[in-house]
């Protein structure tokens, strides 16, 4: 059976978070000193060479990303962290921030060392005006002690748009603008905040990198999947016996995830559906419990790990009445920029609606098939061309559901 | 009503403020005066469209007056499947309003939301954005007893 293993959840209630000296007394800020004493290259490599790949759901290579604005010249840089988890099912990061703020700190004065930065912000989501006063008694704890030496961390509110977790919208946000995905390229790294050159990462992401530089790469880069290193933090919603949260090493198998860890289906009834990653993420079957949750592993079934929101469907869940309601958020949430989003979200959620309500036609299914396709290619962002995966994939693994509301 | 140019004025230098002010217009009304509008376009440097376009964009801030208490219900999926549709029934009838209405002493507002984030106690409220967990239609009276 699949174990905990705490990475970023390292010191989740063995310190006071409010207590900067527990964090200090836990070895905290030892990494980002001796960040300080690195070459600049050097640390970047180190990173880059862990492997470890974003966790807000992208999966790219933190250290890469981190090279493209360490190469460049100029007055200003930025660090940001995306702390907007929006993905419904997702609470890691409030987790995070709420048990460990300085490990979240520490990541980001690392990077800001490494890119040449000397000015952070986390942009917290709206729903959580409870983390943002949290996270700024914590700072004035670092800012207090010196800790972070010249490196500035300031906190920004959300307002309730998922499309702010999008790297770009969330940058046209802090600017104080409607909240709408930017053209790329220019990547961020490049031309981000305010024009500047900006690293955008997830809270879990910086939470990795202090005990990263601690242990280093070749330590981190053995545990887990070889292509998705590290552990990921795991939340259960759903029909699922232990709806609480988990870190995992990435190689652990989804069946681990929901039968070991998760202590199976509630009532011992049968599974029927799980959706991993958030709303966005696609509906898995019984028959490929067994692949890994690590990055490329779910790719590979057309599904993906993304948050690491684990939403559990027992047998007697209505996968379509489910869908419907999934197709309407992505139509609130939708920014309206683009137009096979704006209309195509609309469009999706009134034919899946139309086949819950008993009014569907057959002609639909095609058509769902069709616009879904259209969208993951050709949106703007990552929120239209996700969007489709719970319809595509239920249409895939679970068609005799909608058939059933056709007849 | 007390001044709110004094309330964007705090927040005037600060780059990309104007959202900030928002909050805090919020945080003192409860909603965003439509005025204020006018006032945060100027102390910005943008055109009245433009903070207009801000101030809508964002689900949680709201032009014109709107109840002392928001009450928000997440319908994502995770409450979705939990019951939240009871609970909204509960909400409804115990206040006697329907979803998106303010009661008539302008006390309570009820709203949908997507998720907020506490998804280990399905189905959620939040009220003024304090969560209640595991909510159930018979748990409703006292949740609304505490703020009647």
């Amino acid at each position: 059976m699949a174990e905990e293993m705490r990475i970023v959840l390292r010191n989740v209630g063995k310190i006071d978070p409010l207590k900067i000296e527990d964090y200090i007394n836990a070895g905290g800020y030892k990494s980002l000193e001796k960040a300080r004493g690195m070459d600049r290259g050097e640390l970047i490599e180190e990173v880059k060479k862990s492997n470890l790949r974003g966790r807000g759901g992208a999966g790219f290579n933190c250290g890469m990303k981190w090279s493209f604005s360490y190469k460049l010249e100029t007055d200003q840089k930025y660090v940001v962290c995306n702390a907007d988890e929006g993905e419904p099912g997702t609470y890691k990061d409030r987790i995070i921030m709420m048990n460990d703020p300085q490990s979240l700190f520490e990541g980001m004065a690392i990077c800001g060392y490494a890119i040449g930065s000397n000015k952070g912000y986390i942009y917290c989501r709206g729903e959580y005006p409870y983390v943002v006063e949290h996270l700024n008694k914590a700072i004035a704890q670092a800012k207090d002690k010196g800790v972070l030496g010249d490196f500035d961390i300031e906190v920004r509110m959300g307002a309730g748009a998922y499309v702010c977790g999008e790297e770009s919208a969330l940058i046209e946000s802090i600017e104080g603008h409607r909240g709408e995905p930017r053209f790329k390229p220019p990547f961020p790294g490049v031309e981000g905040l305010w024009g500047k050159p900006t690293i955008v990462n997830n809270v879990e992401t910086f939470a990795n990198i202090p005990v990263i530089l601690e242990k280093g790469a070749e330590w981190f880069k053995n545990i887990g999947a070889a292509s998705y290193p590290g552990t990921k933090v795991l939340t259960l919603t759903g029909d699922v016996v232990n709806r609480t949260y988990f870190e995992v090493p990435t190689n652990v198998t989804i069946r681990d995830v929901v039968f070991g860890l998760g202590g199976g289906i509630v009532d011992n009834k049968k599974f029927k559906a799980v959706q991993i990653g958030g709303t966005s993420g696609g509906f898995i079957p019984e028959e490929l419990l067994d692949t890994q949750i690590d990055f490329d592993s779910m790719s590979k079934i057309g599904a993906a790990l993304g948050t690491g929101a684990v939403f559990v469907m027992d047998e007697t869940r209505d996968i379509v009445d489910i869908v419907t309601r999934i197709t309407k958020f992505f139509e609130h949430e939708s920014c309206g920029k683009c137009n096979p989003c704006r209309e195509g979200t609309k469009r999706m959620h009134e034919m899946v609606e139309r086949i819950n309500n008993g009014t569907g036609r057959v002609a639909d299914m095609d058509l769902l098939e069709n616009l879904g396709g259209v969208m993951s290619v050709a949106c703007l962002c990552g929120l239209g061309q996700a969007a489709p995966a719970p319809v595509l994939t239920t249409l895939k693994h679970f068609k005799n559901e909608f058939n059933a509301k056709l007849n | 009503m007390s001044d709110y140019t004094t309330i964007i004025d705090s927040y005037k230098d600060k780059p990309g403020g104007i959202i900030e002010a928002y909050h805090a217009l919020q945080k003192e009304y409860n909603y965003i005066p439509e005025d204020a509008i006018t006032a945060a376009a100027e102390a910005f440097g943008m055109s009245p469209a433009q903070a207009y376009g801000v101030a809508t964009f964002y689900s949680y801030f709201k032009v014109g007056p709107r109840g002392r208490y928001i009450i928000r219900i997440c319908e994502s999926a995770p409450c979705h499947v939990a019951g939240a549709e009871e609970v909204v029934s509960a909400l409804e009838s115990e206040l006697g309003i329907k979803m998106g209405e303010t009661t008539a002493d302008g006390k309570f507002t009820l709203e949908f939301t997507e998720c907020v984030g506490q998804c280990q106690a399905t189905p959620i409220i939040t009220i003024n954005s304090k969560p209640y967990e595991d909510m159930s239609a018979e748990k409703i009276p006292a949740v609304l007893a505490e703020y009647k």
